[in-house]
């Protein structure tokens, strides 16, 4: 039997005695595009600071790569895009190269270095990102798509077998979501990279995501389009519209 | 007297020596302090070092030795810091203004206690680099190595702290002990430059060198490298100014710095 690059077992958080996540288990296999939506509030950002050991859970345990969390060292293999910087300086004096290089700490022991023969790695991310021509410049002089892209390069630097992505394209304009999420989608296809992203955007879910996550502190649903496509019962939670807003999206073309 | 004159005396070779090495230090560290947004704390420990060289005096340690006496308190405190602003869930610069309060109403007391103290209490006040004697030049060169090689080993953790530190946990860096060692560090370098430009002006030893560079840096390696450029320019130029125009050394020091800012500031604004 594979073992699952994610592996949840009954997770339960509670912030100063709210719920924010209620005995929550899933497994995610090599490999897919799991997309996480629900509510505000629903615990979708809590559920990814607990996969990631930045919040540490009340109850249940968390499994990367079949290691337990707690013992989990080979940061390498997970590639993690925040909704944005949490106190992003744009006088931070750091170059697009020096920033994405600061990717390639995961996983290495002590002292942690970043020597010359990893100027190699970080060129191909920001290849890979389509933003070879912007290595020497300063982040804070990027415009926030860019800075995107920038911090998707240092997620992808190592090239991670699992990406981690909370909303990443809040703030960025239509046409730059678009081309943002293509890129991750070709990530998933061509290195089958497994995805987990987190949402608001229903429509986002049913074009580029395989499999279909709903949290609303307990877990409402987890599996394919087809079956959250064809079942009544999930028509009932959600109401007609959101589902087929997103099966919809998902008939247009995006991947079984 | 003449520029030249300056290297006939020792103490002034001294005060070159001890300061160019303290303000490199001060430097480096104001760089990482400046962008994770604890530029106080080197104020917080500096009044902190003032209670705990009082404690030091009021214990009758030679005043020579009050410094390195003082180092265990303001690592306490500088851990103090840390775990306030972790555990009491307080905001950083609160838990700044809550030990260094009581650092100073320690040293107040003490010193009412005892009665008063003679003129050294007012020498770490107000600096005076130019009585640094051989064996501080001495306890400076140790804790400069010590805190350099400490820096360089930690340097990649401290930038990727520094940059963003959510990114940082989930690249496997243990965020909580590296901010240990950057307050520790701290701590170490204040007790030093209290005999360089005194505990008053500390603060600003390790904030105007780094936003100086910060105004006109392209890299964050060559912000570091210039913040220590700008230090050790401003230190001894400080030094020498105030040597030749018979001025206030820490004073002095300062004031170049913020002429230095001042300059770094108008070059930004031409570039735009």
């Amino acid at each position: 039997m594979p073992v699952g690059v994610v592996t949840v077992q009954g997770l339960s958080r509670a912030y100063q005695g709210v719920d924010a996540l209620l005995d929550v288990s899933f497994a995610v296999e090599k490999g897919r595009y799991v997309g996480i939506v629900g509510p505000n509030g629903s615990g979708k950002s809590t559920l990814i600071r607990c996969l990631l050991g930045l919040a540490r859970p009340d109850r249940g345990r968390v499994d990367l790569f079949g290691t337990p969390l707690g013992s989990f060292d080979q940061w390498q293999r997970v590639g993690y895009l925040p909704q944005g910087l949490q106190h992003f300086n744009p006088h931070f004096p750091a170059t697009v190269a020096e920033v994405v290089g600061l990717g390639l700490l995961a996983g290495r022991r002590f002292p942690r270095s970043i020597r010359r023969e990893d100027a190699g790695a970080v060129d191909r991310a920001l290849e890979l990102m389509g933003i070879g021509g912007i290595r020497n410049r300063l982040i804070g002089e990027l415009s926030g798509g860019l800075r995107q892209r920038v911090l998707l390069a240092r997620a992808m630097v190592n090239e991670p077998e699992l990406l981690v992505l909370d909303e990443p394209t809040t703030a960025l304009d239509p046409e730059t979501r678009e081309s943002f999420y293509r890129t991750i989608q070709d990530l998933n296809r061509e290195r089958e990279t497994t995805v987990i992203l987190v949402t608001h955007d229903s429509g986002t879910i049913g074009r580029y995501a395989s499999s279909l996550l709903y949290l609303d502190k307990r877990l409402v649903f987890y599996g394919g389009f087809d079956d959250f496509c064809g079942s009544p019962e999930m028509s009932d939670f959600f109401g007609s519209h959101s589902q087929h807003l997103i099966c919809h999206r998902h008939q247009d073309g995006a991947p079984r | 007297m003449t520029f030249l004159d300056i290297f006939h005396y020792d103490f002034l070779l001294r005060a070159l020596g001890a300061g160019s090495l303290i303000a490199a230090l001060c430097a480096v560290l104001g760089v990482f302090l400046v962008l994770r947004r604890l530029s106080l704390i080197g104020d917080g420990l500096a009044h902190v070092t003032f209670g705990s060289v009082a404690l030091a005096l009021f214990l009758r340690f030679p005043s020579v030795y009050a410094a390195v006496a003082a180092i265990p308190a303001v690592l306490m405190a500088a851990l103090g810091i840390l775990r306030l602003a972790e555990r009491a869930r307080i905001y950083g610069d609160a838990a700044i203004g809550i030990v260094s309060s009581l650092g100073v109403a320690t040293g107040i007391m003490l010193a009412s206690m005892a009665g008063g103290f003679n003129v050294d209490l007012f020498s770490y006040l107000f600096g005076n680099i130019l009585s640094i004697s051989p064996f501080e030049l001495g306890q400076t060169a140790v804790l400069f190595v010590i805190v350099c090689l400490t820096v360089v080993f930690f340097y990649h953790d401290l930038f990727a702290i520094a940059f963003d530190e959510e990114l940082a946990r989930t690249s496997g860096i243990r965020v909580d002990r590296i901010n240990a060692v950057l307050v520790l560090l701290t701590a170490l370098t204040v007790v030093l430059a209290m005999k360089v430009v005194g505990i008053m002006l500390i603060s600003a030893l390790l904030i105007l060198p780094a936003v100086t560079s910060l105004q006109i840096a392209r890299g964050f390696r060559t912000a570091i490298l210039l913040a220590v450029v700008l230090g050790v320019l401003s230190v001894v130029s400080g030094i020498v100014i105030s040597f030749l125009a018979n001025l206030p050394a820490g004073a002095t020091i300062i004031l170049v710095n913020f002429t230095l800012f001042l300059i770094s500031f108008g070059v930004r604004k031409l570039r735009k």
